[in-house]
């Protein structure tokens, strides 16, 4: 059982949540992730580490709302527990050596791309975040980017906040203005993902995608996380979750992902209460 | 006088079409009739044959003496001298090559049934005895134990018996390793499980769930900041094989142990769980072991058409001959001499059927069994719209690139003296399927138990 000791909503479906978690916070990094579950009998749901306070010992998430267990784990309030928190999984961001790194974030995935900035910042390295959102209520985390990056790009789908275009516009303006990054990640929806990998293999720059596919385990027993790169069958839990993203099969994960997405719509539909038939 | 009967006690199972639509248990376990009677097959021989045949050594004729006289409480001590799990075994071990293969009542008839005699005595201990153990003297000395499935659980078991001070780390949320994730409830209820835990708790066993050692934790800081003195590494089987056939990937392509653990420990198979599921209409299980008739059975429960698609012949079956006769009782199909060479999806990315080979049999192989050789334009597809894989699992890295100096095989299992589980790490000892690669729920045990004597006498030695 571990305590919630903050919980800040950053927009209507994001919500931020400082989770004590001792043993998690003293080793988690960057790029790593915890699992789960919100109640006895609940599904094990992998979020990444959004960020940790070592001496305090505990650990934040953050999490967009899309199902039945989000949904449920918003109800929970500070002070309230999670019923089990285990973690931290899956391998660090390789940071080591960078001087000069593009990090692309898009949506919610922002909140796993601030942790990487912040450490990349932190440590000397020149820094351009590229953060996309659909519109400007969807923003999150725009202060803390502001603060650990050298230069910050805004883009949104309808130019309500920042630049009104696509993540991938933005990065290729940089690259092409000369611009020469040692690297660039990105964190955020596959499509996305698969169309910054494209546009940086033109230009032959090593780029470092997050993935975040369907997990029960996450120590390496199920197998349900297994993604095709490079040609080869890896496991995101074990092996990533961050791959070579010009090695990545996006399209095939892309299927992959929605596996249970009727399931899911229909499961979140039965616990909110929107969808809830009134007597 | 002993009973002479050529044959074994039958054992009461559910009628097979009523079990294919339930997950409550198949086999009900002997009456306290059937159980006096079977015992008196034994001979009571004096060489003790099935003794030897038992990984964990329990005393087999004495408990089953004990149990021709009545006294059945006193059958449960004497096979829980040697195995912490006794419920767990009567019913998963594989006696039929281990104590009953060995029985000499086997050379002219059917062995004794040992298995059933030791799950009845379990049983009735169970239901019989509310007087918990008694928690023995601490002898002042930490060991961790890495891993809460059949190898860790005996191992901590036999520590804690000695006066060890055991914790086990658990990665999962709930203890029990393959027993609560792997084998179904149909074969071994989960209740069972709890309540052999519940006795290693009373023996002083802590328990932490939700700490993976290679992650949270590492070998070194259990060692080095946390005072134990030494460590079992239990941690199981790990990441599941696959084929790299075109099409493994597609939606409805589960490894066993995923479809496994969604529906044993995630609780899918209950109305109104949270895991998700697929209920396949026709489901095709690879492979020939445990696991997949594990998986096919499940499958068949969830209302499924169920082929098992298996390279060799039904003689080279790995699985145990009671879970495939139970498998076709309960109307799954299998199809021999067949290898999966792809899948093919439709437009959603669904699986939509299965291309197999027909296989011969040629030249024996490194295993002694004879290799499988695909058979020229034989190819036939069967229509499934979901496959399952059940390949066996390469060791789970964790622990293996967390710790240096840890000695592993080529293909990952780690190196041990086999009379003492000792790796080549100080203090460090291992056990079961991280030792083995996939093996059975007994080996572990015994794996665990050779470890807690060895472990006890390297800290005896020590002190």
């Amino acid at each position: 059982m571990n305590r919630i000791v903050k919980k800040q909503i950053l927009n209507p479906s994001v919500t931020l949540m400082e989770v004590e978690a001792p043993l998690i916070a003293r080793k988690a990094e960057p790029g790593q992730f915890i699992i789960l579950r919100v109640d006895e009998d609940g599904e094990r749901i992998p979020l990444t580490v959004g960020g940790y306070d070592r001496e305090k010992g505990t650990v934040t998430i953050m999490f967009q709302i899309v199902g039945a267990t989000t949904e449920k784990l918003n109800h929970l309030n500070e002070g309230d527990m999670i019923h089990d928190f285990v973690g931290p999984l899956g391998r660090a961001t390789h940071t080591e050596g960078l001087k000069k790194v593009a990090v692309v974030g898009g949506g919610v995935g922002c909140a796993i791309a601030y942790p990487v900035t912040k450490k990349l910042y932190e440590q000397g390295c020149e820094v351009h975040a590229i953060v996309g959102f659909r519109n400007r209520d969807l923003v999150i985390l725009e202060k803390e980017f502001e603060a650990s990056s050298t230069k910050l790009l805004r883009m949104s789908d309808d130019g309500s906040w920042g630049e009104k275009g696509l993540v991938t516009d933005a990065l290729r303006k940089l690259i092409e203005s000369g611009e020469k990054y040692d690297e660039v990640i990105t964190i955020g929806p596959l499509i996305m993902m698969k169309f910054v990998a494209k546009l940086t293999r033109e230009f032959g720059i090593r780029t470092i995608a997050s993935m975040n596919p369907i997990m029960i385990d996450g120590t390496g027993m199920c197998g349900g996380c297994r993604l095709t790169v490079g040609g080869k069958t890896r496991f995101a839990c074990v092996d990533g979750p961050e791959f070579d993203a010009h090695e990545i099969d996006f399209d095939e994960a892309m299927a992959r992902g929605t596996t249970y997405r009727d399931f899911e719509r229909h499961a979140y539909e039965t616990t909110c209460n929107l969808f809830r038939e009134v007597h | 006088m002993p009973n002479m009967s050529m044959q074994k006690a039958p054992m009461p199972s559910q009628d097979p079409v009523v079990r294919s639509g339930n997950f409550q248990e198949v086999a009900l376990g002997y009456s306290l009739e059937t159980a006096l009677e079977e015992s008196r097959r034994c001979l009571q021989c004096k060489h003790r044959p099935c003794v030897s045949g038992c990984p964990v050594h329990i005393q087999i004729p004495d408990f089953i003496h004990a149990v021709s006289e009545g006294d059945f409480e006193k059958a449960y001590q004497i096979i829980h001298q040697d195995s912490s799990l006794p419920a767990v075994c009567g019913r998963v071990c594989p006696q039929e090559s281990q104590c009953e293969g060995k029985c000499v009542r086997g050379i002219k008839g059917e062995p004794v049934g040992i298995g059933r005699l030791e799950r009845f005595v379990a049983d009735w201990h169970a239901e019989h005895t509310q007087e918990k153990p008694q928690k023995p003297q601490s002898n002042g000395h930490r060991v961790a134990v890495v891993g809460s499935g059949p190898s860790g659980l005996t191992c901590a078991g036999d520590l804690a018996k000695k006066g060890y001070e055991v914790t086990v780390y658990e990665a999962l949320h709930l203890a029990g390793g393959v027993l609560v994730y792997g084998i179904p409830e149909f074969r071994l209820p989960k209740d069972i499980v709890r309540k052999e835990i519940e006795g290693l708790k009373d023996l002083g066993v802590r328990i932490e769930t939700n700490v993976v050692i290679g992650r949270t934790l590492t070998i070194d800081e259990l060692m080095q900041d946390l005072g134990f003195e030494a460590v079992f590494i239990g941690s199981g089987a790990g990441l599941p094989k696959f084929m790299s056939i075109p099409g493994e990937n597609l939606k409805g392509v589960y490894s066993a142990n995923e479809f496994l653990t969604r529906i044993n420990l995630m609780k899918a198979y209950r109305d109104g769980s949270d895991t998700p599921i697929q209920h396949g209409k026709k489901v095709a299980v690879v492979g020939g072991g445990n696991v997949a008739m594990d998986a096919a059975r499940c499958a068949r429960r969830l209302g499924a058409e169920v082929t098992v698609v298996y390279r060799r012949t039904e003689a080279e079956l790995p699985a145990r001959r009671e879970e495939v006769e139970h498998a076709m009782e309960e109307g799954i199909v299998f199809h021999f001499l067949t290898n999966p060479v792809s899948i093919a999806g439709n437009e959603q990315g669904w699986v939509s059927s299965i291309r197999c080979q027909k296989m011969e049999l040629g030249e024996p192989d490194a295993s002694g069994r004879r290799r499988p050789v695909a058979v020229e334009g034989s190819e036939e597809e069967i229509d499934v719209d979901c496959v399952i894989m059940a390949l066996g699992t390469s060791p789970n890295p964790l622990i293996k690139s967390t710790t240096e100096g840890l000695e592993t095989q080529k293909w990952g299992g780690i190196v041990v003296e086999e009379d003492t589980g000792r790796t080549s790490r100080e203090g460090v000892y291992a056990g079961g399927d991280a030792v083995t690669g996939a093996a059975t729920v007994i080996l572990a045990m015994g794996a665990g138990k050779t470890a807690a004597a060895a472990i006890d006498e390297y800290l005896q030695a020590k002190a």
